[in-house]
């Protein structure tokens, strides 16, 4: 099959960014959900909150004027923006573990139909990286995972189940890939949007499980230049 | 009772270790936090045997993880890299990227090294615990992963969870900014992280901090940890 182009980092980033609502608190991953920042029009006051003790941030700091004690869990230094607040490691995790958070936007090495995650140990490396993510995604209001449809090699990363260790069981709520936008249901994953140029055949080729059609499959928004 | 000890040198406040420890090492990860003179004290001491408990297990000197400058990053590699290390209690060891490999990566792969990994929150809420008198606790996190293996579990309310224990150290390093002569601390911005927990559960707390002041000069509302934590305070500007 010929498939269209793939969308950007950028535009998942950007995709994922219009999810947040208005006035919430939200905890962006490392790498591509982190992006989601760039985004975010400061009238909608999302606040966000990272693992190692700050909440409130909105902007990078300039590359010239880096402080080492203001940075998020990305190991990005921050502005000094009115309205922060500091707190330790145990305040952190009563925030994210207590329910406190709307929305942990995450990365994903796999998600299957029930909404199962992995994303935290590649199987044959034999050690990785928890971090925060296992308390996230048990703790946050809503989960979103932000990540590529497929692996370099075109392995499926959607699957009937996850065969890597897993972060969390029937966590997540949505899916938005460089392809198409999916939100877990009862049922299974239902597609709700495609990327320009894309429909639910060429996804569906692209992804382990199978996809239930929504009524009224949108086009993905992208980053409006 | 016990006497606050305050030091010039970071090798004498940790001369007395032994091998064979546990040692809590604060911050997250990255400059901020991190007791970086207290550590290359700890590595130069070449005491062996360690079990380390921390966020990270050295993911700066490979990335630049949390360094204003790459360059000059340093890390927990450095135990690794002298052979210190038996144990490794921590959230986060490894970075995605798996070149360039880690001393900790190495090491687990040498089989020098056991590696013992934590969701964070679990990890720090541990730590609390273990600070505070607290024996173990119940935490919906893990469940349904290999976090839950081999542990007990209970329905509270309808929900499961799992049973975790407190834990503690022999020793913590730890870094504030300002201290006073009674070892009262204050922290700076996102530096607070894992210290002020950590402080709480060692049986001796070594602090690294920038300046000590008199007490009459620190503003008790902004105290970060209280100096009954405190056993040592170092300092290269004492008062």
């Amino acid at each position: 099959m010929n498939y269209p182009k793939k969308l950007t980092k950028e535009d998942i980033a950007y995709r994922a960014s219009i999810e947040l609502p208005k006035n919430s608190y939200v905890n962006l991953g490392i790498g591509m959900p982190s992006l989601c920042a760039k985004y975010i029009d400061k009238k909608r006051n999302i606040r966000f909150q990272a693992e190692n003790g700050v909440i409130g941030f909105s902007e990078l700091a300039d590359q010239r004027n880096l402080d080492p004690n203001l940075m998020d869990a990305g190991g990005q230094f921050l502005s000094r923006v009115p309205g922060l607040a500091f707190f330790d490691s145990a305040e952190s995790f009563d925030m994210i573990r207590g329910g406190h958070i709307d929305i942990s936007v995450l990365g994903g090495l796999q998600v299957s139909k029930k909404g199962d995650l992995a994303n935290w140990m590649i199987e044959s490396r034999g050690i990785g990286s928890i971090g925060g993510a296992m308390d996230l995604v048990g703790g946050a209001k809503q989960v979103i995972i932000t990540m590529e449809h497929v692996t370099k090699n075109n392995e499926f990363k959607i699957l009937e189940e996850c065969n890597y260790p897993l972060t969390g069981e029937k966590c997540v709520n949505k899916i938005i890939t460089d392809i198409a936008v999916m939100e877990v249901i009862k049922q299974g994953l239902l597609l709700r949007e495609v990327a320009p140029g894309w429909n639910y055949e060429m996804i569906q080729s692209l992804t382990g499980t199978k996809l239930i059609k929504n009524k009224d499959i949108k086009t993905y928004k992208v980053i409006r230049s | 009772m016990k006497e606050l000890k305050i030091f010039d040198s970071y090798k004498d406040a940790v001369k007395d270790l032994k091998n064979g420890i546990s040692i809590m090492i604060g911050g997250f990860g990255g400059e901020g936090g991190q007791p970086t003179n207290l550590m290359l004290a700890l590595r130069n001491s070449n005491i062996k045997e360690l079990t380390l408990i921390g966020n990270v297990a050295g993911i700066s000197m490979t990335t630049g993880y949390g360094w204003t400058n790459k360059k000059e990053a340093i890390d927990q590699s450095i135990f690794f890299k002298n052979k210190q290390v038996k144990k490794i209690i921590c959230s986060f060891p490894i970075p995605a990227k798996q070149k360039p490999i880690s001393e900790i990566e190495k090491a687990w792969k040498n089989k020098e090294t056991t590696v013992e990994v934590i969701p964070q929150g679990t990890l720090a809420e541990k730590i609390r615990a273990g600070g505070s008198g607290i024996p173990a606790f119940y935490t919906k996190t893990g469940l349904g992963t290999i976090v839950e293996k081999n542990k007990e579990k209970k329905t509270i309310n309808g929900k499961k969870y799992l049973l975790e224990h407190a834990l503690q150290a022999d020793v913590a390093l730890i870094k504030a900014e300002i201290a006073d002569e009674f070892g009262n601390l204050i922290y700076k911005g996102t530096s607070r992280a894992f210290n002020p927990i950590m402080a709480r559960a060692a049986k001796l707390t070594i602090v690294e901090v920038e300046k000590i002041i008199p007490s009459q000069e620190i503003d008790p509302e902004r105290i970060g940890t209280p100096g009954i934590y405190v056993n040592r305070l170092v300092c290269k500007k004492t008062i």
